[in-house]
């Protein structure tokens, strides 16, 4: 069971109180109807399949409601920081909570 | 019986608390503070069980958990345990064990035939070879080996014990209270750190328990018993006793089990709480462990008398238990000699110690000598004579460079052969995250790896086996532990510990594992690595020659270390036989993963008290005690129970539908809604947030409006639909499914922070606020017009309207919307007044035979409509045009809304998608199954090419045939054909597609 730290609620709490939200900083393409099939696909389905240091979204659902951010290793599933949307996201190194 | 083997006071128990206890249907006793198996040793019962594979006779090797043999079924009835290993249950008065294995009796086992043969008749690999052809009969030959095999047996009866949960945080978690454990926990506990400190004994204090060992001048035992008073008086620690850790989990999250004192154990049932599971968040977590001893691989070395030398240690010193009269040690450590002294003192009996070094201490030596025993050096036991109890041990000289052993041998009578092959480190805990162990040659063990964060190791657990290492270790931990929290400790410069150490046996090994037989291993009687699962040198060896080289795969092939005991014993002394067969070392070889749990976990402690009522949250509506009093039958719909229908009398399920479908179709009846998913939203921008959601447009929709939509995911497939309606002109109200209201909260949220956080608009649960009662059919209106302020009067009060008045009394608002088909009015008024509402509705209903209806009814009714439920008749690969919605999607809206890239994909595009369609089968009394496969014609090649299913299908009163919705490829262009539908095994039912609305198609009766 992972602990994760809710940077908006500002206390780390079970893995249970969270839903996974998938990779993070994928945006949607501004203009959609624009895009083609490969570069829709691209958004819509393709996702890194990582080994270490992986950047992704989590739903605080039992919680504040808010989505943010964490860094997670993918092999030690160690929950290296947590960080807000829109904010800088933290260098590669350790950040410890 | 008398204790014929009790042959002193021992440290752990009280022999003035005498207790009965049943095994095998014999009456024994014991003392107080006993386990089950020093208790059963103290009997002279030395035979405790059949082996899984050969059905070999078996006794108690070890006197702790590591044990591999004798596994028990505890107790009876209800409350029967299996799988309790003997040397860890505490003796309780009238406590009832018997043996798992062995048919028909553990004495006379018709599998010991196999067994005289081990080996030679099932090889590694031997159910795979066997029984695997034909596949069919797997399943039977499965039922006879686990009888065969006696695993103990799971009662059949409700659990009526109570098991409990609780959730622990701690700044520091240490687990083991030896002496490392209490080290740590002594310096620890002054820098003010929360602590837990748990052991799996009922006592702490590990080996010292049973050792000469003093420290600071005393004996071991008073520094431990001083060290848990210091530790139970501050304020900062929990000392759990009694307690396993099973199992080291990510993000520093351990489980760990705590079983209850006997006394409590034993005492009525459903006042005691069997075992607790404490879930702790652990900052740091210091693993103290321990070691655990390994036997030596020899020919016949699981007949029952053969032990750990440790064991017998504590048999002796700490239940006053000699299992034996005469002794034969053989060991390659020091270790070994505390047994062979301890049986001296005791005066009778032969002791003979067969070291295989050449060079040991000399004071060892001469102190087995001088108290009566005789000393070997230079030799091994190769093998043990006897069958139920052993009678000798045959002894032969060894050269432990080369491995060669002499031809010519001695014979001893004996009837215990104690072994010590060393110290394996107790890595389980720090291996559960993938870290693998690391290997040192000099302690010939395996240890935790190092770089483990957060995750220190101290004493045996690390390789260090002396007294003051565990002592200074535990303390140096617990400082590097804390040294970055507010709690540090500073211990000051002197890191070799501050205690003062007397120790009786300092830690010398020359490694060996398996000793080599005046014949080759295949051919020498059987050398048992793993016991309980009978894995065996010669087998680990053929695993090689037969190709299998990762360590990983000799175990699964050969199951060492797959028992209930996860090869505590046999782990290293696998590995090593492993690496000389692979001509590689043991460095190389490394050693298979450990998984929780450590020891076996009862499925009701990690139940909890998660069970029954409080398995899962039920949510009932406002309404519920008017439905339970009128006999609704209810089905589970999420966590909502939900009435299903409303029989009246006896009538069926089938009889009361009909009976509520009419009514509502030609008078009026009346549904609780109240489970509807309600989402509140407000803001500046809560319209253009709608239209970005929905499919459709909401730029224009007016106040007093509702409106149908459809939420699309990105890939453009249905998620979810509702109505909505416009409450403000910044103010809307949206409903979704019941099983879909949190998913779409959450949906609503990630577009509205992740994507759009410049809108301004603010999302709001309130299912629960409200409570919902439809009046449904033509006599809605002249019922409701009774009751209301609002000016009904359908040219004021417009299909996909809503009014806010008084209904019955009650502040309500009126939507004039409808999933039936007929005129409906959705009453919403605060759940407090839900019940009120509805009683009063039915009170005035009374003249209309206003017919309460359940979610049956409710679902053969917009089926008659063509209504889709999303989840029912949609399943994420349809997208709105696939169901016919068109007039749902508004593909000229200036923002490009979710899910309209999606559908314009090629394949959402492509002619003979699956397209939701009305079915009529042609037998008119035939209901299609729901999920029936549909293919076009019969004369298709096997395998049948699958053109659709069946989604919805029901029998329709109001048109007195059976009606169904289906998915079918190419469907709308379809109408009027015919195509089978699979209703079981070559039986098909041919139905004809027809447009997915029945009854009423040009909606006019909902518009009334």
């Amino acid at each position: 069971m992972l602990r994760i730290y809710c940077p908006i609620c500002e206390e780390a709490r079970d893995e249970p109180e969270y839903h996974y939200a998938g990779q993070a900083h994928i945006v949607r393409p501004s203009d959609p109807d624009q895009c083609s099939d490969q570069e829709w696909g691209e958004y819509l389905y393709f996702r890194s399949n990582l080994r270490g240091l992986h950047r992704e979204m989590w739903y605080h659902a039992a919680g504040c409601r808010k989505f943010f951010n964490v860094l997670r290793d993918t092999q030690s599933h160690e929950v290296k920081a947590s960080y807000r949307l829109g904010a800088t996201p933290p260098d590669q190194e350790e950040v410890r909570l | 019986m008398s204790q014929k083997y009790r042959v002193g006071a021992g440290r752990l128990v009280d022999s003035s608390q005498p207790m009965t206890f049943w095994f095998n249907g014999r009456r024994f006793t014991g003392w107080q503070g006993d386990t089950l198996a020093s208790a059963l040793l103290a009997n002279g019962v030395t035979l405790v069980g059949r082996s899984f594979k050969y059905a070999r006779p078996r006794g108690i090797v070890a006197a702790g958990v590591e044990e591999p043999n004798a596994i028990l079924q505890v107790g009876v009835g209800a409350t029967t345990v299996p799988n309790v290993r003997a040397t860890e249950q505490p003796l309780y008065e009238g406590l009832v064990a018997r043996t798992t294995h062995g048919w028909p009796s553990v004495k006379w086992d018709v599998m010991s035939l196999l067994g005289r043969l081990a080996g030679a008749l099932m090889p590694p690999g031997f159910y795979y070879k066997t029984f695997m052809r034909p596949q069919w009969l797997w399943h039977s030959y499965e039922k006879l080996i686990r009888k065969a095999a006696g695993l103990g047996y799971s009662p059949s009866e409700p659990d009526p014990d109570c098991y409990d949960k609780l959730n622990q945080h701690c700044d520091l978690l240490i687990i083991g209270a030896g002496p490392a454990g209490l080290a740590a926990a002594l310096a620890a506990y002054q820098g003010g750190a929360r602590i837990i400190l748990l052991d799996e004994n009922p006592t702490p204090g590990g080996w010292l328990r049973c050792s000469d060992d003093r420290i600071d001048g005393e004996p071991a035992e008073r520094w431990v018993a001083k060290a848990l008073e210091t530790l139970v008086s501050a304020g900062n620690v929990q000392v759990l006793l009694r307690t396993t850790a099973t199992g080291l989990h990510d993000g520093r999250f351990v489980s760990a089990i705590e079983r209850q004192p006997p006394s409590v154990a034993s005492a009525a049932l459903q006042t005691r709480i069997k075992e607790r599971m404490h879930r702790i968040r652990a900052g740091q977590i210091l693993i103290a462990t321990g070691a655990h001893e390994r036997p030596l691989v020899f020919a016949n070395n699981d007949v029952p008398g053969c032990m750990l030398a440790g064991a017998v240690s504590t048999y002796l010193k700490g239940y006053g238990v000699r299992p034996g009269r005469d002794l034969v040690v053989g060991t390659c450590t020091d270790a070994a000699y505390a047994a062979a002294l301890d049986w001296l003192a005791l005066g009778e009996g032969s002791v003979t110690v067969v070291d295989a070094r050449s060079t040991v201490d000399a004071k060892l030596v001469s102190a087995v000598k001088s108290a009566g025993g005789r000393c070997i050096l230079n030799a091994a036991v190769i093998e043990a004579k006897g069958r139920t109890k052993v009678s000798a041990a045959v002894i032969a000289t060894l050269d432990l460079v080369t491995g060669i052993i002499d031809s010519e041998v001695e014979t001893v009578a004996t009837d215990v052969i104690a072994t010590s092959g060393g110290f394996s480190p107790v890595v389980h805990l720090s291996a559960h995250t993938g870290q693998k162990p690391v290997w040192r040659k000099d302690i010939a063990g395996f240890v935790p790896c190092p770089d483990h964060p957060d995750v220190y190791v101290a004493g045996a657990a690390g390789g260090d086996f002396s007294l003051s290492g565990a002592l200074a270790q535990g303390e140096g931990e617990a400082q590097r532990a804390l040294a970055r929290s507010v709690y540090r400790i500073d211990l000051g410069p002197d890191q070799k510990g501050r205690n003062v150490c007397e120790e009786q046996w300092p830690f010398a090994i020359e490694p060996l594992f398996h000793v080599p037989h005046v014949k080759p291993t295949a051919k020498a009687p059987p050398q048992f690595v793993d016991f309980q699962l009978d894995v065996t040198a010669a087998a680990i060896e053929l695993a090689t020659r037969e190709g299998f080289q990762s360590v990983e795969h000799v175990k699964r092939y050969t199951a060492l270390g797959f028992g209930t005991d996860q090869g505590k014993l046999s782990n290293v002394n696998g590995v090593a036989i492993a690496a000389k067969a692979l001509n590689q070392s043991i460095e190389e070889t490394g050693t298979t993963m450990f998984r929780p749990n450590y020891t076996p976990a009862s499925f009701g402690v990690m139940a909890g008290r998660d069970v029954g009522g409080l398995f899962e949250p039920k949510r009932y509506t406002a309404m519920q005690p008017w439905h339970e009093l009128n006999g609704a039958k209810f089905e589970d719909v999420g966590q909502w129970r939900r009435p299903w229908y409303f029989p009246k009398d006896d009538e069926t399920l089938d009889q009361a539908v009909k009976r509520e479908c009419l009514a509502v179709r030609q008078g009026v009846g009346i549904l609780d809604a109240s489970t509807l998913g309600k989402i509140d939203i407000q803001g500046r921008d809560a319209r253009r947030f709608l239209n970005r959601i929905y499919t459709n447009a909401w730029l224009k929709l007016p106040v007093g409006k509702c409106r149908y939509g459809i939420m699309c995911g990105e890939d453009g497939m249905v998620m979810d639909d509702g109505v909505t309606a416009c409450l403000g002109d910044q103010h809307f109200l949206m409903t979704t499914t019941t099983g879909g209201a949190a998913a779409v909260l959450e949906w609503l949220e990630l577009w509205h922070q992740t994507e759009w956080p410049d809108l301004e608009v603010y999302f709001n649960s309130v299912t629960d606020h409200w409570a919902t009662a439809t009046l449904s059919g033509p006599d809605s209106l002249a019922l409701l017009k009774g009751l209301t302020d609002i000016d009904l009067s359908p040219e004021r009060f417009q299909f996909m309207e809503w009014r806010q008045g008084l209904v019955a009394d009650i502040p309500a608002r009126v939507f004039r919307i409808s999933f039936t088909g007929e005129l409906s009015y959705e009453i919403n008024v605060n759940a407090n007044y839900g019940l009120a509402l509805w009683q009063r509705l039915m009170h005035a209903g009374a003249d209309f035979n206003l017919t309460p209806y359940g979610t049956e009814t409710m679902h053969v009714l917009r089926a008659e409509k063509g209504f889709i439920i999303v989840g029912q008749d949609t399943d994420g690969s349809v997208t709105p045009e696939d169901l016919g919605m068109h007039w749902a999607l508004a593909p000229r809206k200036a923002f490009s809304y979710l899910g309209k890239r999606g559908m314009a994909r090629e394949d959402c595009q492509r002619l003979g998608r699956k397209q939701l369609v009305g079915l009529t089968a042609s037998e008119e009394t035939v209901v299609l199954p729901e999920g029936s496969q549909i293919v076009f014609s019969k004369s298709t090649a096997l395998p049948a090419n699958m053109v659709g299913h069946v989604t919805s299908s029901y029998f329709s009163p109001i048109l007195d045939r059976s009606i169904a919705l289906a998915l079918v490829a190419g469907g709308h262009a379809r109408l009027g054909e015919e195509v089978l539908v699979s209703v079981g095994k070559d039986q098909w039912q041919p139905a004809k597609i027809v447009p997915s609305v029945f009854y009423d198609p040009e909606g006019a009766r909902q518009h009334g």
